[in-house]
């Protein structure tokens, strides 16, 4: 019988017919997987809470000609029933998983570095030790790091020359110095700057000290990277509540 | 290949939800040998229900007329007002034969995804209604998954502040069933709900 197991995270999940789901996770050693779930929202369902999204499970699927079927689910971590009780964590991780299916749009392709990063960054949004909104952003720019789109936020991203600067541009690719500032780049406070590349190195000390205005700056500008790169930006972002 | 008016019928068919091409194949040539009669008194329903079901203006409930029957009932407790996803979560509740007051029918769950939060549901409506202070208990009755779950956590942020009494209904173990075939979660959930016992 063609099945294989993993251990991943559930993106998202969508009705199929009367009672299944189609399901769609994140898997360490094969990438996005889609598969239904059988009769999964039926109240007397035995792994139905286990696939929730957020959930982190040790899961078996049995290989179909279109779509993989579930056959065994255990939970490894349910991050979702104390995300749920958190609205504005709940709808911060809502986007994180949006951005994952997106980042990740070919079935079955290994993206081992994006698996440990949504696993951690749920984990740290679960632990509540820093703001959602930053954990956020800092997730949206670490995930463009891994897909090969790092932006740059303080040395110069054409020339390479040493920063800090004052013009930073989207398309350019991050900060500019003066003889490559493209028209039309923007001049956001340095503070900014400093809070995004914290957050792209993991510098959560820097990043938990940043004021209110340099915190919207930077999503804005975290957006911007974001919408350029996927060429639309995320459904899920408009409605996430920013404390 | 099927052509013209019955390829059309299958097409119609198979848009309908849980309906594949092998299904819709069927039912047309069912419908294709029933008797007219049968086969009009079908169509006529169908136009029928477009025409004469909306939704009433007090709870969201599907109705034929502007205020539903459960709005309408003078029996109904007034001051106790059911908050669920969708008109099915009614007729669900209403079977119990446990609940005698009213529902709010909110149009789905939020669900940031799909693009739904509380402006795309009837959340707004709902505010309205409390406004008048004469409900006096919200039993929030969204669906046990973790839609329903964040969408009742935002229910409650909101309710709370109101001085209203704000519940959730339980979840727990299936009746009828085993403990041993029950999941984490809801034998989590379970344990996290359970009640005195004098």
């Amino acid at each position: 019988m063609p099945t294989y197991r993993d251990e991943g995270v559930v993106l998202r999940t969508q009705r199929l017919g009367e009672a299944d789901r189609i399901i769609t996770f994140l898997t360490r050693e094969h990438g996005r997987v889609r598969a239904v779930a059988k009769g999964v929202r039926k109240t007397g369902s035995r792994f139905g809470s286990r696939l929730e999204p957020f959930g982190r499970v040790d899961v078996q699927f049995y290989q179909g000609r279109s779509l993989d079927t579930v056959t065994q689910v255990e939970t490894l971590h349910a991050h979702g029933p104390r995300l749920a009780t958190d609205y504005a964590r709940w709808t911060s991780g809502t986007a994180m998983l949006e951005a994952t299916e997106r980042l990740t749009p070919v079935d079955g392709e290994p993206v081992l570095p994006q698996y440990l990063l949504l696993v951690a960054a749920l984990r740290t949004l679960d632990s509540q030790t820093h703001d959602a909104g930053l954990i956020l952003d800092a997730f949206i720019l670490r995930s463009l790091a891994i897909s090969g789109w790092s932006p740059s936020f303080s040395d110069c991203a054409r020339c390479g020359e040493a920063g800090p600067h004052r013009a930073f541009s989207v398309a350019g690719g991050g900060a500019l110095c003066s003889a490559c500032r493209l028209p039309g780049s923007a001049a956001p406070a340095p503070q900014t700057l400093m809070l995004l590349g914290a957050l792209l190195s993991g510098d959560w000390a820097r990043a938990d000290d940043s004021d209110q205005r340099a915190r919207r700056e930077g999503t804005s500008i975290t957006a911007a990277l974001m919408t350029w790169h996927l060429e639309r930006g995320l459904r899920s972002w408009p409605l996430v509540e920013r404390v | 290949m099927y052509e013209g008016v019955l390829a059309d019928l299958i097409d119609e068919l198979g848009q309908l939800p849980g309906i594949g091409p092998k299904s819709a194949q069927r039912i047309a040539f069912y419908l294709l040998q029933a008797e007219e009669e049968d086969v009009k008194r079908l169509a006529n329903t169908l136009l029928e229900v477009q025409e004469r079901v909306k939704f009433c203006e007090q709870c969201g409930n599907v109705s034929e007329e502007d205020i539903c029957r459960i709005c309408r009932d003078p029996r109904r407790d007034p001051s106790m007002l059911c908050v669920v996803e969708e008109s099915r979560d009614v007729i669900a509740i209403e079977r119990t034969g446990e609940y005698r007051g009213r529902y709010h029918v909110l149009g789905g769950a939020i669900s940031p995804i799909d693009g739904i939060g509380p402006e795309q549901l009837r959340v707004r409506e709902l505010m309205q209604r409390l406004s008048d202070g004469a409900i006096e208990e919200v039993i929030i009755a969204t669906d046990p998954n973790l839609e329903g779950e964040a969408t009742a956590t935002y229910l409650a942020r909101a309710l709370n502040p109101l001085g209203l009494t704000v519940s959730r209904l339980a979840s727990g173990l299936p009746v009828g069933g085993d403990l041993e075939y029950a999941d984490e979660v809801t034998l989590g959930r379970a344990f996290a709900g359970r009640r005195r016992v004098d």
